[in-house]
This record gives structure tokens, C-alpha cells and sequence, in this order.
């Protein structure tokens, strides 16, 4: 009885030990190659870490390359979006929330439908209508669609967080003197801050990884993303494995730090919307 | 005075109309961004369907009919792009899902060190895909990834190639990415689902004798079953359309091999800027997506019945 | 201070009707307790007052004005909910002055409000804490200040020491007390405790199923309850009652029960003779006497420490004895009692007061 209920501990611990491995070693080797100085990167192969590192590629890829535009530009749209997201969710996850109205069931609905269909179909049309206002090849475009993308999801987020908040609280707040809106502001969300939090990191990084619209909206280097920028670049250059790596590890930084910020929402968050990926 | 006789519905009208509108104010913004950025273009994109639209002919623009869906009905690239679409969810939803179930069953006791290694298992989930992609395949590639090698050593492969240039291993490329990125959403939800399950259940169980593998099937299965249900039905939708590791690992090569209807629509809309015909696919893709949800919806309306 | 008029209130939550018509006039000054079962429309009639509900049909009035459409902020009343809904990202002091601000009042006008109100109910050392830092009590008590410090025009409590653990709410329970005394403000509360509604009540409503059953002082209530409802919602233990055919006899009149024995009335009655009538008597107020009348098949002995509570049946009908004869907690098998006359209590067949 004992020497199996220790064997199963230590079949269990050995489980998630391969699961953190396998989790973490595509990253891990993407560090490992960044590192890697040129010459030794074929002659080393599949060596765990090589004799000899260096931080060349990331000297080249900050001070020579298109990279840190390309950053910066994600940074812009991705954090404009994330804060547009929130404004515009907390408002609508708060209507959610609170009031009893006739459209409701209809915007849920219509918000639910929009996390169904395929937006690789919105790819065509969207293009036709941005580029006769000037948003293609533009930040700005990129941030609407991307806010539009994720207020359903976020609505949702911002509701599941107003729902834990005690109704009385804002009616409290109206008998001492305020109206809905003065109570919304001044009472409830400063209690949603984590909330807020939450939704900020989800849309952050969703807006940080977009991929498609974004080669299929963005063509010149000077608005590229980073996605953009670093597909385009491994087109050219295919055989820069070094400083493309330093780049991913880059990309990867400013989202493995809204992961951390985020990592205690994510099982209330991915309930709430149940279909992001 | 007949308003003490009456006093019922004399509301004042502009507060009747503030009261009224009110939610609808909070919810305008957002609802209007999404009907001008998505519902839109979703009309538009499928009256593109019926229509000639190529961006680099200013002459198109025209009414064609069924033109561009007889096009797709003798279009080989487009049938093998529907199977591999059923080869690409299909496998990697199960084995997500697989996984997921597993990680979430080892992580919902608790035991020391669990935050952490929670926090590990699930990093992968925020990698950003295209870069999900890039990184599993430069691992493929043979000059500097360590995979080929291995499989060689272990006698997998023949020789250390790249599995993303052959035809016949390609689709595993994106799949392996996939579920590499996939699983800690599914854990995630499952471990939602297992802790919300109530303790004492498992203790009454335990005490009317119920072994581990009965407390799983009796206890645990049967509550995670919802869960499991709507999420592989979301899942499953969700991949289908996921096109990013696709476009970034394989581009739909080698020879279409790894083209899912999803990644197709993008290359004809990006590559050969025909939006007519992609649209028309997207449409086409739309009415399966939605025979597929309707016929989950039947079918657990029918098992519900019977139950 | 202001009197509040209720005219005709109706209040519908989509088609399911909860208050049918509620009129209640209440004087400045008054403390007025609402009690009845839980889902009458209690708290629905007090947050109508406050404005935190609309009213379907019928007329508010707080010191003469209609206030069917003014918004809660609009109506200058305060109130203590169940839950306190103390705001968690404030300190004390800014939770009692948040409606004060919110009116600009000036800065030395809050401070010394929030003073007075402080030192009324002993907050003064907490005043930096969050509320998450506070005992229950404390947090009651700053629940009690925020609804002072601005000197509404009314105040209403919904169940507001039902949170409070039995010691604690006798001890709020005195403070309000002492509280209404000291402001005369106009108060409605709403309590599921008979022991708070008797001691701080000026006038009880009870009510029941969204109608006013009775509004009386609460010896009112006590002594001549209107109808069988409140009869059996007013006091602990609750009233016995018998039900039978009232049947007029000479100068007298007798209750007949469903085995045949009869009960004497003493007096007759002004309804029907042979009509269904109920009979009904407080615990504390049936007698224990050897030469007793009735005889009583004792069934089981609650001791209270206080008093004792007898089961016991007579006439197959069950009822409860209260004594503070301690001789009781061992009776024989049988005691005799009696039901004195001017301690009845008669319903006719509507259940409403007839004698
Ligand atoms: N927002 C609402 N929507 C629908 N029905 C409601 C709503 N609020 C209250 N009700 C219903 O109205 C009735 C009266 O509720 P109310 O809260 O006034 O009862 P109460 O007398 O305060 O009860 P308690 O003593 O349990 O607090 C109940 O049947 C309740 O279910
Ligand atoms: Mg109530």
C-alpha cells in the first residue's frame, strides 16, 4: 500500500515534469539558437547549449534592423487596442451586467454569432473598405479591426467580473447621492480593477499575436507589426537563424509578461468566453 | 385632481425615454464597431460571393451569378483543402483534447509546487501563434532543429529531413504546433470544470467503496461531460478556421499538402487578390460550419430525449 | 424629518404581482417596523420608498411631494441594506462622507458631520480602516453612520442586524433605539425579529402577500390582532388556535370542535349562529390549575431556561402551554388548565377579528 501510493507520487511528479519539458522546450531552443554564435551553429548541430555565447544577434537585430520599429509598432496597436477594448467593454459588459432590457437577448446573440464565424471571411471585404479611407497600410486601421475582433470576447470578460459585484453597492451609492453613471464610475470600477487588468493582458496579447489581417492590411516596413515584420523577414533572410530567434524572443517578451499578469484570471477568463483561442 | 385618481402611468415622458435608454448608451459604442466591422463586411463578403471582384482589375466589379460556386465545384485544390481541413481539426482537436484531460486530471490535486508548474505547463498558451509557428518549424528544420535528428537516432525517419517538405508528413508539421499551443487551453477549462466539481461527492463515494476508476467514471466523467462537449464543439469550429500556423510553417506546401480551406481563402484573397472567389469559399465554409453546429445541437437534443 | 404618504402602491415584477395595493401613512418623526413572512413584498415596498425600484401604480409622497420619478439621489433618504454595502476601496471616513462629497459640501462641514456621527456610534478610532478591517458589528455601525451623517429626511433599514450573531443584535438593537431617540427621524425597518419589531416600533405593519394585514402599536397587534394571520405572526411561541362551529346558547356561547366537545365563550358574538368561527389563545396565557376545565394529555417539555414550553393535546388538538412554573418540567401525563375568557381571541369565517 505505501510503496505503490509512492510510486503513484512519483509517477504523477514525472508526468508533469514531461509536460513542463515539452511545454517549455520549443522556447527553450529558441534561446539556445539566439545565443549561438554563427559559426558554431552548424558545426555544434544538437548540442543543449553551445561552447561558446553570444549576444551579437540581438545587438544586430536592435541597432540594425527594422525590428525595433516593428516593435514599436506592435506596441502602439496592441496597447491602443487593448485600452479601446476595455473602454468599450466595460461599458457594454456593464449593460450586460445590470440592466433588464429588450435587446439584450439580441446582443448577446449577436456578439456570440461574431466569436462563430470565420474571419478569414472578413479578410476580403475589409480590405475593400479600409483602403478607400486610407486605413490600409495604417495603425489606425489595424486598431479598429482588432477592437471590433475583441469586444464580443471582452464584453463577455467584463461581465463575468461586474456579475461578482454586489448590486447593492451601486444602489447604496445612488441613495447617498449619485446617479448610475457616477456610481458605475466611481464604485464599481474601481472594485473591477483586477477585471480591468485581466481584460487588458487578454486583449494585449491577442492583438500582439494577429497575424492575418495584419499581412493582408499592412505592406510597407513603416507600419509593419511584429508578426509582419518577422515573417517578412524570415522570407529574405531565411538563414539568419540567429538573429531571427533573438527577434521571436523579442516578440515573445512583452506577452509572457501579460501572461504573468494574467495567469490567475485565465480560468475565469477562458470560461467566460469559451471560444478564444 | 384626476392624477390622484389615477396615478398610474403618468411617468413623465423624457424620464421614461432617459430610463429606457440607458443601457442602450453603454452598450452603442460597441455595438456599433461591431456591426460596421463585422456584420458589414460579412454582408459584403457574401455579396462578394456572387461577384467578379479581382483588386487588380478595375474593370471587375460585376454581377456574375453562380459563376465563382461552379468554379469551386471542379476545383481539385479546393476538395483536397475540405480533407485536409477534416484531417487537420480532427486530429488535432482529439489530441488537445487528450492531452488537456490528462495535464488537468494531474493538476487538480493539490501538491507542492503546483502554482509553479501550473504557470509553466501553460506558458505555451501565450505564444503568440505566428511565432508558435516559426518556432516549431525552424525545430523541423534538419540544419537547425534538433527533431529530425532525433527521429532519425530513433529510427523513425530514414534520414534527418524536414518533415515540412514532404508531401506525405507535412500535415504533421502544423498539427504537432498545434497541440503543442492547444493544450493548456483545454486544461484550463477542464481544470475549471473538475475543481468546480464538489469534494464530498468524491468522500461519499469513497466511503460506499468506490474505487479511482469507478469514482472517474461515475463521478468525474459525468460532470465534466458538458464541459467537455461545448468546448470540443467551440474547439472544433475554432481550429478549422485556424489558418496562422498553416500560412506561417508550410504556406499551405508542399504541394498543397497542408492547404486547409481556411489558409486557402487567405491566398486567394492575399496572393492572387481575388476576392470574388475567396469570398465565395468563405461563404461555402460558413454553410458547413453551420450544418456542423446545427447537427451537434440535433444530435444532443436527441441523446438529451432519449436520456 | 419628513412624513411619508403611500397611496395605492401596486408593484408588478413583469406580470407577477407582489404588492396589491398598499396605502400606509407615516407621521415625521415615526419609527415604523414592516414585518411578515419572507417573499411579502417587504423590501419590495421599502426600496419602491427609496427608488431603487419603479412603481407600477399608486403615489409615494415624502413630506407632501411626489416622488413617483425622482431618482434615489433626488429623494434625500438614506438607507441601511441587510449586506451594509460598505464601499470595499474606502476607509470608514470616506464611506460616511461619500454622500456629503458628492453634494460639495464643504471640507470642514464633512469633517465635523463625520465627527458627530463617529462619536454618536464610537467609530472614532476606526476611521482610517477599510471596511475589509472591521468586525460585523463595526461594520453595521458604519453602515448606521454613513446613513447619519447627512441628516436625510428618512431612513430605512432592510433586516439590518440580521447578519449580527444574537448578542450583537440585542446590543444594536438598544443603540437604535437610543439613535431614534436622539435624532426623531423618520425610520422604516423591515425585521423578521418579533423582539426587535416590539421594542423599536412606534406603529408594526405586518403584512402578508403583498396586502397590509394590520398597522397598530404593537401591543395593538399583541392584544387585538385583526386577523388569523397576524394572530399567528405576532408572538413566540406562536397563538394556539381551535376551529369549530360557533353555536349561540342563552346569554352565552360555545365553540363546537370536530369531535363534538364544545368550548365556552362566555359572551356571544355578533356573527351567525353556526358559522365557522376560530378560537384562539397565546401560550402564556393558559392556565395551569388542578381544578381546571380541560383536560390536557401532556406530549413533550421544551425547558427554555426562561420559561418552560408544553406540548400537549386537548381535545385531539395540539397546542403549546409557555410557564415559568418550574414544577412543569416534570408534569404527570395529564395537567387540567383553563382558557381564561378575557384572553380569547375570535375569528370568524374570513379569519378576521370578531369579538
Ligand atoms: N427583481 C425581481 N424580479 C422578480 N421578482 C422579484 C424581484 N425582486 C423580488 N421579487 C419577488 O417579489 C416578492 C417579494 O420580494 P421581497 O424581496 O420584497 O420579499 P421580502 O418580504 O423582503 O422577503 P424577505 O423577508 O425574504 O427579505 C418575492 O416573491 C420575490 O421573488
Ligand atoms: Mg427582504
Amino acid at each position: 500500500m505505501r510503496t505503490s501510493k509512492l510510486l503513484l507520487t512519483v509517477a504523477h511528479r514525472l508526468a508533469i515534469l514531461a509536460y513542463i519539458v515539452v511545454a517549455l522546450f520549443p522556447l527553450f531552443w529558441l534561446l539556445k539558437v539566439s545565443v549561438t554564435p554563427n559559426d558554431l551553429l552548424y558545426s555544434e548541430g544538437v548540442r543543449m547549449w553551445p561552447s561558446r555565447a553570444t549576444f551579437e544577434h540581438y545587438e544586430f537585430v536592435i541597432a540594425h534592423s527594422a525590428f525595433p520599429t516593428f516593435f514599436k509598432n506592435s506596441l502602439i496597436v496592441a496597447g491602443s487596442t487593448a485600452i479601446a477594448v476595455t473602454i468599450l467593454a466595460s461599458l457594454a459588459g456593464y449593460a450586460l451586467s445590470r440592466f433588464n432590457f429588450r435587446a439584450k437577448y439580441w446582443i448577446v446573440a449577436l456578439m456570440l454569432i461574431t466569436q462563430m464565424f470565420p474571419l478569414v471571411m472578413l479578410v476580403a471585404p475589409i480590405f475593400k473598405m479600409l483602403s478607400p479611407l486610407g486605413l490600409t497600410n495604417s495603425l489606425t486601421g489595424l486598431v479598429i479591426v482588432y477592437t471590433a475582433f475583441n469586444v464580443p470576447f471582452a464584453t463577455f470578460l467584463m461581465q463575468s467580473f461586474f456579475d461578482g459585484i454586489p448590486k447593492d453597492l451601486e444602489e447604496a451609492a445612488m441613495i447617498d447621492g449619485a446617479t448610475q453613471f457616477v456610481a458605475f464610475r466611481q464604485i464599481i470600477l474601481p472594485l473591477t480593477l483586477p477585471g480591468i487588468a485581466a481584460t487588458l493582458g487578454f486583449v494585449f496579447t491577442a492583438a500582439w499575436s494577429e497575424l492575418l489581417f495584419a499581412l493582408m492590411l499592412i505592406s510597407g516596413n513603416d507600419a509593419a507589426t511584429f508578426p509582419v515584420g518577422l515573417l517578412t523577414f524570415v522570407s529574405k533572410f531565411s538563414v539568419d537563424f540567429g538573429q531571427m530567434m533573438a527577434a521571436g524572443i523579442l516578440a515573445l517578451i512583452p506577452a509572457c509578461l501579460f501572461f504573468l499578469l494574467i495567469q490567475r484570471y485565465l480560468v475565469q477568463g477562458l470560461t467566460a468566453g469559451a471560444v478564444k483561442g | 385632481m384626476t392624477i390622484a385618481a389615477h396615478p398610474q402611468a403618468v411617468r413623465p415622458l423624457k424620464k421614461r425615454i432617459a430610463d429606457a435608454s440607458e443601457p442602450y448608451l453603454y452598450s452603442a459604442p460597441a455595438l456599433i464597431l461591431i456591426i460596421t466591422v463585422m456584420l458589414v463586411p460579412l454582408a459584403l463578403g457574401i455579396s462578394y460571393a456572387f461577384r467578379d471582384i479581382q483588386l487588380l482589375n478595375p474593370l471587375s466589379g460585376g454581377f456574375i451569378g453562380l459563376d465563382h460556386f461552379r468554379a469551386l465545384s471542379e476545383d481539385q485544390a479546393f476538395f483536397r483543402a475540405l480533407r485536409n481541413t477534416l484531417w487537420w481539426t480532427g486530429a488535432s482537436v482529439f489530441l488537445q483534447f487528450l492531452f488537456g484531460l490528462i495535464l488537468a486530471l494531474l493538476l487538480d490535486k493539490p501538491f507542492a509546487g503546483r502554482g509553479i508548474a501550473q504557470a509553466l505547463v501553460f506558458l505555451p498558451w501565450a505564444v503568440p501563434s505566428f511565432l508558435a509557428g516559426l518556432n516549431w518549424a525552424w525545430l523541423f528544420n534538419p540544419v537547425i532543429g534538433p527533431l529530425p535528428h532525433w527521429m532519425y537516432a530513433l529510427g523513425i525517419m530514414d534520414a534527418p529531413n524536414n518533415i515540412l517538405s514532404d508531401p506525405h508528413l507535412a500535415m504533421w508539421g502544423p498539427i504537432v504546433a498545434n497541440v503543442w499551443w492547444g493544450i493548456p487551453f483545454f486544461a484550463i477549462t477542464l481544470l475549471a470544470a473538475l475543481q468546480a466539481i464538489p469534494r464530498d461527492l468524491y468522500e461519499a463515494a469513497s466511503i460506499d467503496g468506490a474505487g479511482p476508476v469507478q469514482r472517474f467514471l461515475s463521478i468525474t466523467l459525468p460532470f465534466l461531460a458538458p464541459t467537455i462537449a461545448i468546448t470540443i464543439l467551440l474547439r472544433t469550429v475554432w481550429i478549422s478556421n485556424f489558418a496562422d500556423l498553416i500560412v506561417v510553417m508550410t504556406n499551405g506546401g508542399p504541394a498543397d499538402r497542408t492547404q486547409i480551406v481556411a489558409s486557402y481563402i487567405f491566398t486567394q484573397a492575399f496572393k492572387r487578390l481575388d476576392f470574388g472567389y475567396a469570398s465565395a469559399i468563405a461563404l461555402v465554409l460558413l454553410v458547413l460550419l453551420l450544418a456542423y453546429s446545427m447537427l451537434i445541437v440535433l444530435l444532443r437534443q436527441t441523446l438529451l430525449n432519449k436520456g | 424629518m419628513a412624513s411619508i404618504d403611500i397611496h395605492g402602491i401596486r408593484k408588478s415584477f413583469g406580470t407577477f404581482p407582489v404588492l396589491h395595493g398598499v396605502d400606509l401613512t407615516i407621521r415625521d418623526g415615526e419609527f415604523i417596523v414592516l414585518v411578515g413572512p419572507s417573499g411579502c413584498g417587504k423590501s419590495t415596498l421599502l426600496r419602491m420608498i427609496a427608488g431603487l425600484e419603479d412603481v407600477t401604480a399608486g403615489e409615494i409622497r415624502i413630506d407632501g411631494k411626489r416622488v413617483n420619478d425622482l431618482a434615489p439621489k433626488d429623494r434625500d433618504i438614506a438607507m441601511v441594506f441587510q449586506s451594509y454595502a460598505l464601499y470595499p476601496h474606502m476607509s470608514v471616513a470616506d464611506n460616511m462622507s461619500y454622500s456629503l462629497r458628492l453634494r460639495r459640501s464643504t471640507k470642514e462641514k464633512i469633517a465635523s458631520a463625520v465627527g458627530n456621527a463617529a462619536s454618536k456610534l464610537g467609530l472614532d478610532p476606526l476611521l482610517e480602516r477599510r471596511p475589509r478591517a472591521l468586525s460585523g458589528g463595526q461594520r453595521q455601525r458604519v453602515a448606521m453612520g454613513r446613513a447619519i451623517v447627512r441628516q436625510p429626511k428618512a431612513f430605512l433599514f432592510d433586516e439590518p442586524l440580521s447578519n449580527l450573531d444574537a448578542r450583537l443584535r440585542e446590543q444594536m438593537r438598544a443603540e437604535i433605539k437610543k439613535l431614534h431617540g436622539d435624532l426623531r427621524a423618520t425610520s422604516i425597518y423591515v425585521t423578521h425579529d418579533q423582539i426587535e419589531a416590539m421594542t423599536l416600533a412606534d406603529r408594526i405593519v405586518a403584512m402578508h402577500a403583498g396586502v397590509v394585514q394590520q398597522v397598530g402599536t404593537p401591543l395593538d397587534l399583541y392584544d387585538r390582532p385583526a386577523n388569523l394571520f397576524v394572530a399567528g405572526f405576532i408572538g413566540s411561541p406562536g397563538m394556539n388556535f381551535f376551529e369549530g362551529r360557533y353555536v349561540a346558547s342563552g346569554e352565552g356561547a360555545e365553540l363546537q370542535l370536530a369531535n363534538g366537545a364544545t368550548l365556552p365563550l362566555g359572551k356571544r358574538l355578533g356573527i351567525e349562529s353556526g358559522s365557522v368561527a376560530t378560537l384562539g389563545i397565546r401560550p402564556e396565557h393558559v392556565v395551569i390549575a388542578d381544578g381546571g376545565a380541560l383536560e390536557a394529555k401532556v406530549d413533550l417539555i421544551e425547558p427554555t431556561g426562561f420559561g418552560i414550553i408544553m406540548h400537549v393535546t386537548i381535545h385531539d388538538i395540539p397546542m403549546k402551554i409557555f410557564t415559568l412554573d418550574r414544577a412543569m418540567l416534570n408534569p404527570g401525563p395529564n395537567v387540567r388548565v383553563d382558557l381564561p375568557r378575557d384572553k380569547l381571541h375570535l375569528f370568524g369565517t374570513e379569519g378576521t377579528r370578531v369579538d
